[in-house]
């Protein structure tokens, strides 16, 4: 008998889709240049070892993630941010 | 005429004293060359993320400017021969940075006042 080890639910299971609409921050904050001087900024867009978040993720629009790319390369340059991190959140 | 921004960082070696002059070294050459400064701003010694020259700290100073553009390569070579800065970084500003440099700069300017009012 296979149909006993097969599992049945009779009312759909509850599953958390977290299908939470992503946008971009900066469109809706209006922010139209990003600063590099502000690493605790920038800082959440970097995961804990320094990489910048894919968009995906953060769902940031292609514009400003370029634009947050030259900003965090920048503040780089500056030792404002670290080129390689550990456990910095 | 544009608008650029700098931030060099000058190494913790120097003294107070020494460190202003660095930085007078600077304001006054771009004065000498036509630029206007516009805002001009002292961080402190920061700590650096990571060392540079083995060094962990850094006298950070920032300068808003308005020049022309073959003035730049000049800065950044006067930049470059000054062993006193160990890093710097030059960004011409368009629009947008620009009206964003005035609201920061109020911002900072509202800040002031407020502590000197407290102060007082």
């Amino acid at each position: 008998m296979s149909s006993q080890t097969e599992i049945r639910y009779l009312s759909p299971v509850d599953i958390d889709k977290r299908n939470r609409d992503k946008y971009c921050r900066f469109k809706k904050m209006g922010i139209k240049y990003i600063d590099y001087k502000d690493p605790d900024f920038l800082m959440r867009f970097l995961n804990e070892q320094g990489k910048v978040l894919p968009r995906r993720l953060t769902g940031t629009s292609l514009k400003f993630q370029r634009r947050l790319s030259v900003a965090v390369k920048r503040a780089r340059q500056l030792a404002l941010l670290p080129y390689v991190g550990d456990l910095l959140k | 005429m544009n608008n650029y921004e700098t931030v060099f960082i000058m190494t913790p070696v120097l003294s107070e004293e020494q460190m202003r002059e660095t930085v007078k070294k600077f304001t006054k050459s771009l004065k000498e060359k036509g630029a206007k400064i516009g805002n001009e701003e002292y961080w402190g010694l920061k700590k650096l993320k990571y060392p540079i020259q083995k060094k962990n700290t850094g006298f950070y100073y920032f300068i808003e400017f308005e020049a022309d553009g073959s003035l730049i390569a000049n800065l950044e070579v006067q930049f470059k021969r000054d062993e006193r800065v160990m890093r710097w970084l030059t960004v011409k500003l368009d629009k947008y940075s620009i009206e964003y440099a005035k609201r920061r700069r109020d911002r900072l300017n509202a800040n002031k006042t407020e502590k000197e009012e407290k102060k007082l």
